[in-house]
């Protein structure tokens, strides 16, 4: 098999997968912005227990008690990852200067790598973002639970990387699922959703 | 609930804003340029009919071992050319990678062809885009500092570039 062939297998996986996922959005969605499947509801709930960077627990309680935002994304991540925790902490400066705050919940899509300690570091440099690790299975769980797709994909060379759900998912103070915000959605639109969330 | 919104349409912000790098990522090793960079962003090169300018890093975040090198070439040749490889001693390996977003996954993969510079064309590599993938660092990149990589063209050969170390969210060289 040629490497042309292999990169044409590659993309065509990549074409299905998309696919299936757009296929997915929409039915949870529904076109007209109804939530058929009730992910208000749903969406972070389940069965998982996870530690975070605290020494305490990572539950689907852990969503109540205030604006609370959820991430997944892993410590070998060129970008995304450190994009994302850059918006986080620009997101944060906004919030305290109205007095406001938002839990910021780093899980990790990489338990293979990144352990509770190795997440203590990387997430410290932000106010209020705390690292979530655990066992594979219960990492398995979590995303479930959070609809997010995360596969480990090897690289030439040894070691592998990680594709993963980028999207930031906010929760009320009830833990209810609000909406997400996209990678580099800007920061306006990203405060003006937390911002609506809060007054909910 | 608009999961429409999931879509790539991304807006480019320029956060300036300074993410503090609070690691202390002391530079002790070699070939790291340790001198004050001065727009050094702004550093052109020349390599036969290759031109390569806007070149940058990012400060890397506490425990990473990875990280992305940004750069434009541009071609004012008659002939296609191949940036083929890339290596630094800051990184146990250096390859050429694209990322994309396809809805709301991120994917990254490498380029094992390397990645075509066009006749009388510019391929910029950015956030969000081709980079430069930095992995297995022997170090963190401190913002303010530069690291020195190769580049390796299959028609033009090979060359020294500097990438100055920008904040860990900066989009473009400064």
């Amino acid at each position: 098999m040629t490497r042309n062939m292999k990169r044409a297998g590659f993309a065509l996986c990549g074409a299905v997968v998309v696919a299936l996922g757009a296929l997915v959005w929409l039915q949870l969605a529904g076109p007209d912005g109804s939530d058929p499947l009730n992910l208000t509801d749903t969406l972070g709930q389940g069965d998982y227990a996870l530690t975070t960077t605290d020494g305490g627990a990572f539950t689907s309680d852990n969503l109540k008690g205030g604006a609370t935002a959820v991430f997944f994304g892993f410590t070998h991540c060129p970008e995304v990852c450190p994009t994302t925790l850059g918006d986080v902490s620009m997101w944060q400066e906004a919030l305290a200067t109205d007095g406001q705050a938002l839990n910021v919940y780093f899980v990790t899509v990489d338990p293979e790598r990144d352990t509770v300690d190795t997440l203590r570091d990387y997430v410290s440099w932000v106010p209020g973002v705390t690292g979530v690790s655990g066992t594979p299975e219960q990492v398995k769980a979590a995303e479930a639970a959070f609809r997010i797709y995360a596969r480990q994909v090897p690289l030439d060379g040894g070691g592998y990387t990680m594709d993963h759900s980028a999207s930031v998912l906010l929760f009320d103070d009830q833990g209810r699922f609000f909406e997400p915000i996209g990678y580099q959605e800007g920061t306006d639109r990203a405060l003006a959703k937390i911002r609506r969330m809060i007054a909910s | 609930m608009k999961l429409t919104t999931l879509t790539l349409a991304a807006a480019l912000t320029l956060c300036a804003a300074a993410q503090a790098q609070t690691a202390d990522g002391t530079m002790m090793h070699g070939n790291v340029d340790h001198g004050a960079i001065d727009h050094a962003g702004a550093a052109t090169y020349t390599l036969g009919d290759l031109t390569i300018a806007g070149t940058f890093t990012r400060a890397t975040l506490p425990n990473s071992p990875v990280a992305g090198g940004f750069l434009t070439v541009t071609n004012a040749g008659t002939v296609d050319d191949t940036l083929i490889g890339a290596s630094s001693s800051i990184a146990g390996d250096t390859q050429i990678h694209e990322m994309a977003m396809q809805g709301d996954v991120m994917k990254m993969r490498e380029l094992p062809a390397g990645l075509p510079i066009p006749a009388g064309e510019s391929v910029t590599l950015q956030p969000g885009g081709f980079h430069l993938m930095f992995m297995d660092l022997n170090q963190p990149l401190v913002e303010g500092e530069a690291v020195t990589v190769t580049l390796t063209f299959e028609t033009a050969g090979e060359i020294d570039v500097v990438l100055p170390v920008g904040a860990t969210a900066a989009k473009m060289a400064h």
